[in-house]
């Protein structure tokens, strides 16, 4: 990251990267914890469904074992639960295994498309809140929602660029240009961004943070492609802080109507 | 409405002769589909003239697959608990006329089976029983269920006789999730022929027992026809128009779908319409291809060789080192053998003696012998994460009110 670059903030804590890593997809744990080193990542989520809340160190579900919780936020998700009582004591039970309080709210009832349910995942934060959770939910690209939730205490929102694992890029960018305009919290953009440009674009609108997970999980290098999204945040977040400069139809002189006057 | 006056009026002749007569340009078109593809598209899969496009059609689902399962294949096992039935299915090793070894394993005999697998690695465990409701009712499921929940067994799946919704709920309470059913055949008349007595010979309750199951909770469905018994293709393009239903209908639901082929078992049924591996194959593409998102499931029915290929193609779940008899893993319910002929006990075997391990008989026999760990540590070498755990008790368990 240039030297100039500011740090993300979410919950008084803060971050040097802005590049969250998703756990799922990858072909051994081995390379995923390679692929989270090589990303720079700070904050990382994993599906609670994955991992072993028992306490007995389950070695058929230790995916934990491959994250450092020392050098990353653990961000645990809810990735399965289908309404907000699942959601929610799914939260409980990974912060009694000693998981933290921090959550990646995800309640998508479609386990096909994997769409969020924008209903259930508000009671849910609202609960979670209140019993000391940090909350950041995955929600479809939706400004209203994004203002409850934040009025509701949530410490960022994740608006989806396009659906979970289709690689399609920033396809609710008109709607993420109006939560970013709105928002109060850190934008994470979540789902869908399939290349480094996608992710380069999401952070010159000037989401706060992109969180990528099965462009790099399922790239043929995950290493070098986690890499190369790393480089593409900070370009698209370098870009954003310096401003770009505005779009044209037409080739514009330096000074079309005024140079006259330089001479 | 079901499903079953969907299936009435569904075009299935005209599918079908598209799945026999499509022509290249045919298959052209449903491979160059951009978006949702149809079951015409399926069907011009499915056919023999797409069979010079396999190896085409088997990179895109390849990278389909991969893309919404990533490279991680799910393992599961069953636990046979019963094989007493009270249906004459003439493909079927427990078909009640067979004169074959039979037990029902008690609740704390499916925990041994169950701790056995859970040693190997399984966290996903498949309950199968034929049908019999006095040997198996829902109460005795229910207990199975719930006992293997309380042990830590993650993710529980039922495959037995179709009950009504207000039967699947306290199965459902107990912590289950998924429910298999297998319409067998799709074809009424060959239904009728296969299904000889008992209550299977209803093909209509049995075509609507995934929605009945989804009505009283359960959050997958996994459905499949057995292959073998009628024309492949037609069996295909019916499990295809019903996984079509039942994505729209029960949409909160996984939705899996399985191919299995006819296996030797008792009674030595032949199958009448078999299927060439490469036919497989070819099932398991235009499967992916037409459902990008459907679980796609493959038994130990088939062999290492052909198991191990069918891995990057499509296939998301995978059982191993399985049995398909009651007790096949510790050698429990011996104790209760008895031998039946036309339903009727006729011979109680003596008790095997010490380091003899007499079992009942199984369902079918398998052909990929190898155990869990083997299979294991051939996905590694394929590139694949083997995920054994893939499901929290913490999301079946019922709110406290």
């Amino acid at each position: 990251m240039s030297e100039n670059s500011s740090n993300l903030q979410i919950a008084g804590r803060e971050f040097r990267s802005r590049l969250l890593l998703g756990t799922g997809k990858f072909a051994s744990n081995e390379l995923m914890r390679d692929a989270i080193a090589a990303s720079g990542s700070e904050i990382v989520t994993v599906a609670l469904r994955r991992a072993d809340l028992s306490g007995q160190h389950d070695r058929f579900a230790n995916i934990l074992d491959f994250i450092d919780a020392k050098r990353v936020q653990l961000l645990p998700n809810t990735s399965g639960a289908m309404n907000a009582d699942e959601a929610v004591r799914l939260a409980k039970l990974a912060r009694a295994a000693g998981l933290g309080n921090w959550v990646k709210l995800e309640i998508h009832p479609d386990p096909h498309y994997l769409l969020p349910d924008p209903i259930e995942t508000l009671k849910a934060a609202e609960v979670l809140v209140k019993e000391g959770f940090i909350v950041l939910p995955y929600i479809n690209a939706d400004p209203v929602l994004a203002k409850r939730l934040e009025d509701a205490g949530c410490a960022t929102v994740m608006p989806l660029g396009s659906p979970i694992g289709s690689a399609r890029g920033v396809e609710t960018r008109a709607q993420i240009e109006i939560i970013i305009a709105q928002a109060g919290i850190p934008v994470v953009v979540d789902a869908g961004l399939g290349a480094p440009s996608h992710a380069a674009e999401a952070m010159e609108l000037g989401a706060d943070a992109v969180l990528i997970n099965t462009a790099i999980a399922v790239a043929a290098d995950p290493i070098r492609m986690a890499r190369a999204f790393k480089a593409a945040v900070e370009a698209g977040r370098d870009a954003y802080e310096i401003g770009l400069a505005p779009r044209s139809r037409e080739a514009q002189p330096t000074s079309p109507l005024t140079g006259f006057l330089e001479r | 409405m079901s499903f079953v006056s969907v299936f009435n009026e569904l075009p299935l002749a005209n599918l079908a002769q598209l799945a026999r007569d499509a022509t290249t340009v045919d298959v052209e078109r449903a491979l160059a589909r951009s978006g949702h593809r149809s079951l015409s598209d399926f069907a011009a899969l499915l056919s023999p003239a797409a069979a010079p496009f396999l190896e085409a059609m088997a990179r895109e689902s390849h990278a389909l697959t991969v893309q919404h399962f990533g490279k991680a294949m799910r393992l599961f096992a069953p636990v046979y608990l019963s094989n007493e039935c009270v249906n004459n299915c003439q493909y079927c090793g427990f078909s009640r006329d067979n004169p074959v070894l039979r037990t029902t394993l008690a609740v704390e005999q499916v925990m041994a089976e169950a701790r056995h697998l859970v040693v190997e690695g399984f966290r996903n465990i498949l309950l199968v029983a034929g049908e019999h409701p006095k040997f198996v009712s829902n109460g005795y499921l229910r207990d199975c269920v719930a006992a293997l929940h309380t042990a830590g067994v993650p993710s529980i799946s039922i495959e037995v006789g179709p009950l009504e919704t207000e039967d699947y709920r306290p199965v459902v309470a107990a912590g289950c999730e998924g429910l298999v059913v297998y319409q067998e055949t799709y074809n009424r008349e060959v239904y009728r022929e296969m299904h000889t007595a008992g209550p299977k010979k209803d093909f209509n309750w049995r075509l609507e027992t995934a929605e009945r199951g989804y009505a009283a909770g359960f959050r997958r469905l996994g459905i499949g026809a057995l292959i073998g018994l009628g024309k492949w293709r037609e069996e295909a393009i019916a499990v295809a128009a019903h996984a079509e239903y039942l994505l729209k209908k029960c949409w909160r639901a996984q939705l899996t779908v399985s191919l299995p082929r006819l296996r030797p078992a008792a009674g030595e049924f032949e199958p009448r319409h078999p299927m060439s591996d490469r036919e497989m194959a070819q099932f398991v593409c235009a499967l992916r291809l037409t459902f990008p998102h459907v679980g796609i499931v493959l038994s130990t029915r088939e062999s290492p060789r052909l198991r191990d290929g069918l891995i990057p193609l499509g296939v998301t779940l995978m059982s191993a080192g399985s049995h398909t008899e009651p007790g096949g893993y510790t050698g429990a319910g011996s104790e209760k053998l008895h031998r039946t002929e036309h339903g009727k006990i006729v011979e109680v075997p003596a008790v095997p003696s010490e380091g003899e391990h007499c079992c009942a008989t199984e369902q079918f026999v398998i052909a990929d012998m190898r155990s869990a760990a083997e299979v294991a540590a051939k996905l590694r070498a394929l590139g694949y994460e083997p995920v054994w755990k893939d499901w929290d008790p913490a999301l079946s368990e019922k709110t406290p009110s």
